[in-house]
C-alpha cells in the first residue's frame, strides 16, 4: 500500500512545535524516569559484581546475608585456611584473607551529616586477593598500626578524610595515610586498615569473613560442602562476585518496583498528552484528510500517517528523554545499601540495551496515545471531510 | 464511442435525524469523452453530490453509474480509492492545497501513489508547473501564495496523473474575477489541447459559457433549459 509521504507528517509536527514541544517534553520526562531507573540498577548492579573477583570465594556465617552480620571465630578460620583447595601463593603463603568488616559512622562533605561506611580490617592478602584495588595516592597502612587507607568515594565525600588527617572512631584516632582506586566497585566505599587493630579497638575475638583464592575453580563446590558440612565449621561459601550480587538484590528490587510503578503512573498522564495532541491534530485537518482520501490515498495510508505522528512525537520525547539521562552518566551518587546499612556509591549507566528499552518505551507511548485518533482519522467519511474545509 | 460517464437512473439521498431526504430522483445522463460540462443550478439542488458520485467518493443508492466503462458502485472501499487515484482529478473551491506542502510537493502529491521513480516524478511536476505557467513559484508554501496561484498548483495537481475525467466543484467560487477567468482559460485550454474531459460545477453563468455543454439541476432532477426564475 502507497503510504501518505513523511515529509508531509514530520511538517506537520514542525508546523505546531510549541504542542509538540510541550507533548513531547511530558514524554520525555517519563522516559528519563524510566531510563533512568534501568541505569541506577545497571550501575549499582556494576559496582556490586566488579567488587567480586572471579576466583575468589567469601566465606560467611550460615545464614548471615552480609559480612557485618557474620562471624567466624579464629579456630575455624585456621581450619578453613588450611583446607586443599586453598590456592598456595608466592614464599608458600596460603591465599586467604581473614577479615573484620564493621560499620563505622563519618561526616559527610557538605551537610555535615552522619552516614555509614564500612570499615575493612585486612591485610596485605586483602589486596592480593583483590587486584582492582590500587592505591592512587600516598601509601598503604603499615601492619600493627592505628593506619587507614581510604577508597576514591569516600576521599571524594568524606570529611577529615585527606591524607595526613585523622579519624575518630573506637575511642582512638586513626591516620589516613593513602587513598585508594577499586575500579568503580563497592570497595570504593570503604575505608580499610589492618585486621589486627581493628578487632583490638572494636574488642572482637572473631573475623566477620574471610577471603580466599581457590587453586581451582572446579574445587569449588567440594570447597562448599566440606565448610558447610564440617560440625565445626558450619559456613557458607559463596563465589565473590555472587556474594556481592547477591546483597544488592533487595535494594534492585525496591528501585526496579518504585521506578517502574511511577513510570507506568507518569506514562499514563503523557499517553494522555499525546491522545489530547493527536485528537486535536486529527480535528483542524479533518479537510486535508478528505482531500487526501479523494486524491486516492486508502484507510490504512490515513491511519499509518497519524500513528506515524504519533510515534514520530513518542521518538523525540524518547530521544530528548534519554538524552537527558545520559547526562546522568557523568555523576556519581550514593545511596544506602539496604542489606549492609552502609553507604554505597555508584554511578548511572546507560548500556545498548537500556537505549532499546527506553525508545521502544516511548514507541510503545506514541503509539498508544496516537492509535484512536489515528483511527478516527482514518474512518472519516470522505464526503463529510470534504465539507469541513 | 462509448461515454466516459455513463449515468441511468441514479438515486441518493441524505438521512437527516431520522429523515430520509431525497437528494437525486432520476438522473440519466452521459458525458462523452473529452467533453467540457458545466453543472448548474440553484444551492441545495444536489450538484455536487452528483459530482461526488461521479468522482467515487460516494455511493449512490439505486441506479447505474459508470466510469470509464467500469461500473465504479462495484468497487470496494480501497479498489475506489486506487480507481480514482488514477482516473480522477480533484478542483476544489477552497484549493484544499496541504499547508505543509510547498506547490512542487502539491503537485507531485498524487505521484506519490504511482510506481514513478523520483526522477520521472520530479520530470513530469516540472513540466505541470510551467502549464500552469508557476514554475517561479515552486517552492513557495500555499499560504505565501494568491488564491488563482492557489487554484493553479490544484489544477496541476488534478491533472499530473493524467486523469480519465477531471472534476470540479466551484473552482472560481472563491477568486476575484481576473482571477476567476485566468481559471477558466486554463481549463478550456486544458479541454482543447489536452481533450482532457471536464465536469465543472457553478452557479455563475458567466463561468458556465466557457463550457461546450451545459446541464441544469434542479430539485434533484435534470432540466434541458436553465429553469425561469
Ligand atoms: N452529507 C450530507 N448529509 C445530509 N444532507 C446532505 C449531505 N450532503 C448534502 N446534503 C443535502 O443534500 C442537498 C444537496 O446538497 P449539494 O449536493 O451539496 O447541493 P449543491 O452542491 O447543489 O449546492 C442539500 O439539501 C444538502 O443539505
Ligand atoms: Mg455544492
Amino acid at each position: 500500500m502507497m503510504g501518505v509521504p513523511l515529509n508531509y507528517i514530520a511538517r506537520n509536527l514542525w508546523s505546531r512545535r510549541l504542542t509538540t514541544l510541550l507533548t513531547a517534553g511530558g514524554l520525555a520526562l517519563v522516559v528519563f524516569v524510566f531510563a533512568t531507573v534501568l541505569m541506577m540498577d545497571e550501575g549499582l548492579k556494576r559496582t556490586l559484581v566488579t567488587t567480586g573477583e572471579l576466583d575468589n570465594a567469601v566465606i560467611i556465617r550460615k545464614g548471615a546475608e552480609t559480612e557485618i552480620q557474620s562471624g567466624i571465630a579464629r579456630d575455624q578460620a585456621g581450619i578453613i585456611e588450611m583446607h586443599p583447595a586453598v590456592a598456595i601463593g608466592a614464599q608458600g603463603r596460603r591465599m586467604v584473607s581473614k577479615e573484620t568488616v564493621v560499620l563505622i559512622s563519618l561526616l559527610r562533605q557538605g551537610d555535615n551529616k552522619p552516614s555509614n561506611v564500612v570499615i575493612r580490617g585486612t591485610s596485605d592478602m586483602g589486596f592480593l586477593l583483590r587486584p582492582q584495588v590500587r592505591i592512587k595516592a600516598g601509601r598503604l597502612f603499615h601492619p600493627g598500626t592505628s593506619e587507614v587507607i581510604v577508597g576514591s568515594s569516600i576521599a571524594a565525600r568524606f570529611n577529615d578524610t585527606g591524607i595526613g588527617q585523622r579519624l575518630r572512631f573506637a575511642q582512638r584516632e586513626w591516620t589516613v595515610v593513602g587513598v585508594f582506586d577499586a575500579g568503580g566497585s563497592g570497595f570504593d566505599s570503604e575505608v580499610w586498615g589492618d585486621a589486627d587493630q581493628l578487632m583490638q579497638a572494636f574488642r572482637r575475638n572473631a573475623y566477620s569473613a574471610m577471603v580466599v583464592r581457590l587453586a581451582d575453580s572446579s574445587r569449588f563446590e567440594a570447597f562448599r560442602a566440606d565448610v558447610g558440612e564440617d560440625p565445626r565449621l558450619a559456613q557458607e561459601m559463596k563465589p565473590e562476585q555472587t556474594f556481592y550480587s547477591d546483597q544488592s538484590k533487595a535494594l534492585s528490587t525496591f528501585i526496579n518496583v518504585l521506578g517502574l510503578t511511577l513510570s507506568v503512573i507518569f506514562s499514563i498522564g503523557a499517553m494522555i498528552g499525546a491522545m489530547i495532541t493527536m485528537y486535536a491534530s486529527v480535528a483542524s485537518r479533518v479537510g486535508e484528510i478528505g482531500t487526501l482520501r479523494a486524491l486516492g490515498f486508502r484507510r490504512g495510508a490515513v491511519l499509518w500517517a497519524f500513528l506515524a505522528e504519533a510515534l514520530l512525537l513518542g521518538i523525540v520525547g524518547g530521544v530528548a528523554g534519554l538524552a537527558l539521562a545520559a547526562l546522568m552518566q557523568l555523576a556519581s551518587f550514593s545511596t544506602i545499601n539496604f542489606q549492609t546499612f552502609a553507604d554505597l556509591s555508584f554511578r548511572f549507566i546507560l548500556t545498548p540495551g537500556i537505549v532499546v528499552r527506553t525508545l521502544l518505551f516511548a514507541v510503545i507511548m506514541g503509539f498508544v496515545g496516537g492509535f484512536l485518533p489515528a483511527f478516527r482519522a482514518a474512518r472519516l467519511n470522505i464526503v463529510d471531510a470534504l465539507r469541513a474545509v | 464511442m462509448q461515454p466516459v460517464v455513463e449515468i441511468r437512473n441514479l438515486a441518493k439521498s441524505y438521512r437527516r435525524g431520522g429523515q430520509i431526504v431525497p437528494v437525486l430522483t432520476d438522473i440519466t445522463l452521459d458525458i462523452q469523452r473529452g467533453e467540457f460540462t458545466a453543472l448548474m443550478g440553484p444551492s441545495g439542488s444536489g450538484k455536487s453530490t452528483l459530482l461526488n458520485l461521479i468522482a467515487g467518493i460516494d455511493k449512490p443508492d439505486s441506479g447505474h453509474l459508470r466510469v470509464g466503462g467500469l461500473d465504479i458502485t462495484a468497487l470496494g472501499e480501497g479498489e475506489l480509492a486506487d480507481w480514482r487515484s488514477r482516473n480522477v482529478g480533484f478542483i476544489f473551491q477552497f484549493y484544499n492545497l496541504m499547508p505543509v506542502l510547498s506547490a512542487f510537493e502539491n503537485i507531485e502529491l498524487p505521484l506519490t501513489l504511482t510506481r514513478l521513480s523520483r526522477a520521472e516524478r520530479r520530470e513530469r511536476v516540472e513540466l505541470t508547473l510551467s502549464l500552469v505557467g508557476l514554475s517561479d513559484r515552486k517552492d513557495h508554501y500555499p499560504s505565501e501564495l494568491s488564491g488563482g496561484q492557489q487554484q493553479r498548483v490544484a489544477i496541476a495537481r488534478a491533472v499530473i496523473a493524467d486523469p480519465v475525467l477531471i472534476v470540479a466543484d466551484e473552482p472560481t467560487g472563491d477568486l476575484d474575477r481576473q482571477s476567476a477567468a485566468d481559471i477558466l482559460a486554463m481549463l478550456q485550454r486544458l479541454n482543447a489541447e489536452l481533450s482532457t474531459t471536464i465536469i465543472m460545477v457553478t452557479h455563475d453563468a458567466h463561468a458556465a459559457r466557457t463550457a461546450r455543454r451545459l446541464i441544469y439541476l434542479d430539485k434533484g432532477e435534470l432540466m434541458l433549459e436553465p429553469p425561469t426564475i
